[in-house]
C-alpha cells in the first residue's frame, strides 16, 4: 500500500513537470492567435483575448510558408518511399542471400554509420555545385538517401523472421523477388513503418543541407524557411504572424506523430537492439 | 546455412547484385565519394564559388593547430557536450523511472515529453528565443516580481552556454527517455518480485535490480549523446549566433562560417574532418560498447 501511494506521488510530481515542459508550446500557440498590435505593446497572458486568425490569414496568403511547406512535404515523401525501397532491397540481400565478398560488403555500409553529414556536407556541396543542380528537390533528396542506418535495421529485421515462412515458397522455385514481395515485405509493414516514421521526421527537420544547398527564397524548406524569417524577430512587427508560421509549420509533422506515436516508442526499442 | 554452395552463391550472387544495386550506387556516390573528396579538398586552398583552388598540401592542418578560433570553438563544443549530455542522461533517466510501467496517465506523460523531439531546430529555437527573451519572455516577469532586473540569457557571458543546454534538453529529451524505457522492460518481473518478498526499500531495488539492468543502455545513451552533441550547430547558429563574444561558437557553426560566409571551403573541409576524427573515436566506442554487450 505505501508503495502505491508513493508511486501515485511520483505520477504527479512528473505530470506537474510535464505542465512547465508545455508552457512554452502553449504559450507560443496563444500568441499565433493573438493580433500583433496586442502582442507589441504585451506578449502575457495565456489566453487567446483577444482573438484573432489573421496571423493564419497572413501566413497562408503573403508569407511563402505555404509554399516552403510544399517542398518540404515533397522532399520528405520521396526520401522516406526512396529510403524504405532500397533499404529493404538491401536489408533482403544481406540476411536471406548468399553472395561473394557480403561480409566485407556489410562492414563498409556499417561503417558508414560513423560519418556524421557534416564531415561530408561540403564535398556533397562542391558535387551538387559543379553538377548545377543546387535549389532542386533532387539536391535535397539524394545526399539523404545514403543513409546506412535504414539497411542495418532492415537487415536485422529480416533476420529475425524464422525461414520456415519462405520455405514452402521455395520449394514452389519462387523467384527471390516472389519472396520478397509477397512474403518479407508484408511481415516488415512495422520496422517499414518505423524507419519511414524516422526518415520523415529527420527529412522535415532537416536543417544543415537545405541551408546551403537550396538558398533561393523560393527553393526553401519549411525549416530553412522559417530560421530566414526569425531574423526579423528583434524587431516586434509581426510577431504574430512568426508565430503562426512556426504553428503551421509544425502543425503536418505534430499530426504525424500524434497518430502513429506507438511505433516511434516500439521502434527506439527496435533500435536499440533488444 | 547448410547449402551454402557455389552453385547457390552463383545463382544468389545475380540476385544480390540488383537487390543491393540502388543502395550500393547511391551510398558510394553520395558518401563514400565525398569522403574521399573532404580529405581531397583539404589539401586546396579552394573557394566556394569562382573556381580558385590550389594545391597547398599540408597547410591547412597546419594552420588548423594555430587557429586560435578552432581551439576556442572546440572548446565551446565540449563544454556544451560536458553540460548537455549528462543532464539529458540523468533527466531521460529521471522521466523514464517515473513513466515506466502501465496506465493511461503514464502512457500520455511518456507522449509529452517525447513530442518537443519532433519540432524542428527553427521551431525550438523561436520558442525558447522567446522565452528567453528579457522584455518579452515567460521568465522575465518572474525577476521583475522579485523587484530584479531581468538577466538577457542569450546575450550574457555566463547564461548564453546554459541557455543553449535548456533548450537542447527540452528538444533531446524524447529519444534517450525511450530508450530507457525500453530497456527497463527487459528487467524480467521476477526480479522485483523476489526484491518485493525480502521487502527490500525502493532505493536498494533501484541500487541494486534496475540500475545494473540497464547499464548496457546507459553506456549507449552517454555515447550518443556525446556523438549528438558535439554536432550541435542550430541551437548556437539561430539562438546567440555564437555570441557573445564567441562563447557559445561550436564547430559544425565554425565549419559552416569558414566555408559558407568566409567562402574558404578548403580550410572548413579540413575542421570538418577533425571533427569527423574526434567522433569516429566516439563512435568505435559505441561499437566496441554495443559488441562487449552483446557477448554476455
Amino acid at each position: 500500500m505505501r508503495n502505491r501511494f508513493s508511486d501515485r506521488l511520483i505520477v504527479v510530481a512528473v505530470a506537474l513537470f510535464a505542465v512547465v515542459w508545455l508552457i512554452p508550446v502553449v504559450w507560443v500557440l496563444v500568441m499565433s492567435f493573438k493580433p500583433d498590435e496586442v502582442l507589441m505593446r504585451s506578449t502575457a497572458g495565456f489566453l487567446p483575448v483577444p482573438f484573432t486568425i489573421e496571423n493564419y490569414a497572413r501566413v497562408m496568403t503573403v508569407a511563402k510558408v505555404p509554399n516552403w511547406l510544399m517542398h518540404s512535404v515533397i522532399v520528405s515523401f520521396l526520401m522516406t518511399f526512396i529510403v524504405l525501397v532500397i533499404s529493404s532491397m538491401a536489408g533482403y540481400a544481406f540476411a536471406r542471400l548468399d553472395f561473394p565478398f557480403k561480409r566485407p560488403l556489410f562492414v563498409l555500409v556499417v561503417a558508414g554509420l560513423m560519418v556524421p553529414e557534416q564531415a561530408i556536407f561540403i564535398p556533397l556541396h562542391t558535387m551538387f555545385a559543379d553538377w548545377g543542380m543546387h535549389n532542386t528537390h533532387t539536391a535535397l533528396i539524394t545526399p539523404r538517401l545514403a543513409v546506412p542506418i535504414g539497411v542495418f535495421l532492415m537487415t536485422q529485421f529480416f533476420r529475425s523472421i524464422p525461414r520456415e515462412l519462405e520455405e514452402a515458397a521455395r520449394l514452389d522455385h519462387a523467384s527471390h523477388a516472389t519472396i520478397f514481395l509477397r512474403i518479407m515485405l508484408p511481415l516488415s509493414v512495422p520496422a517499414l513503418t518505423t524507419l519511414g516514421l524516422f526518415t520523415f521526421i529527420h527529412g522535415w527537420n532537416d536543417y544543415l543541407w537545405p541551408l546551403v544547398s537550396a538558398t533561393s527564397k523560393d527553393m526553401y524548406t519549411v525549416t530553412v524557411g522559417l530560421a530566414s524569417i526569425q531574423g526579423n524577430f528583434g524587431q516586434s512587427e509581426g510577431l504574430g504572424t512568426l508565430m503562426a508560421s512556426a504553428v503551421f509549420a509544425s502543425a503536418p509533422i505534430m499530426l504525424l506523430f500524434v497518430i502513429f506515436q506507438r511505433f516511434i516508442v516500439a521502434g527506439v526499442a527496435m533500435s536499440a537492439g533488444k | 546455412m547448410t547449402n551454402r554452395t557455389p552453385q547457390r552463391m552463383r545463382r544468389d550472387g545475380r540476385a544480390a547484385l540488383i537487390f543491393l544495386a540502388p543502395f550500393l550506387i547511391i551510398y558510394c556516390v553520395f558518401l563514400i565519394f565525398p569522403l574521399f573528396k573532404a580529405v581531397f579538398i583539404s589539401f586546396h586552398d579552394w573557394e566556394l564559388a569562382g573556381g580558385y583552388r590550389e594545391w597547398i598540401g599540408f597547410f591547412n592542418y597546419e594552420d588548423l593547430w594555430y587557429d586560435d578560433y578552432f581551439w576556442k570553438a572546440l572548446g565551446n563544443t565540449m563544454r556544451f557536450a560536458a553540460m548537455a549530455v549528462p543532464s539529458m542522461t540523468i533527466l531521460a533517466l529521471l522521466l523514464a523511472l517515473g513513466l515506466h510501467g502501465h496506465g493511461r496517465v503514464r502512457a500520455v506523460l511518456r507522449s509529452v515529453f517525447f513530442s518537443s523531439s519532433v519540432f524542428s531546430v527553427t521551431v525550438v529555437t523561436l520558442v525558447w528565443q522567446m522565452v528567453l527573451s528579457p522584455d518579452r519572455g515567460l521568465i522575465a516577469p518572474i525577476f521583475r516580481s522579485m523587484g530584479m532586473e531581468p538577466i538577457n540569457f542569450l546575450g550574457s557571458v555566463e547564461w548564453a552556454m546554459p541557455s543553449l543546454v535548456i533548450a537542447t534538453l527540452w528538444w533531446g529529451v524524447g529519444l534517450p527517455m525511450a530508450l530507457f524505457l525500453a530497456a527497463l522492460g527487459q528487467i524480467p518481473d521476477e526480479l522485483y518480485e523476489a526484491a518485493e518478498l525480502d521487502h527490500a526499500s525502493r532505493w536498494s531495488t533501484l541500487r541494486y535490480i534496475t540500475l545494473p539492468g540497464i547499464r548496457h543502455t546507459v553506456l549507449l545513451v552517454l555515447v550518443l549523446q556525446i556523438v549528438g552533441q558535439f554536432q550541435i550547430f542550430g541551437q548556437a547558429q539561430l539562438m546567440t549566433k555564437g555570441g557573445p563574444a564567441n562563447t557559445t561558437l561550436t564547430l559544425v557553426q565554425y565549419i559552416y562560417n569558414t566555408g559558407f560566409r568566409d567562402w574558404q571551403v578548403g580550410y572548413a573541409t579540413t575542421i570538418a574532418l577533425a571533427l569527423f576524427v574526434v567522433m569516429a573515436g566516439f563512435s568505435m566506442l559505441q561499437l566496441w560498447l554495443g559488441r562487449k554487450g552483446d557477448d554476455q
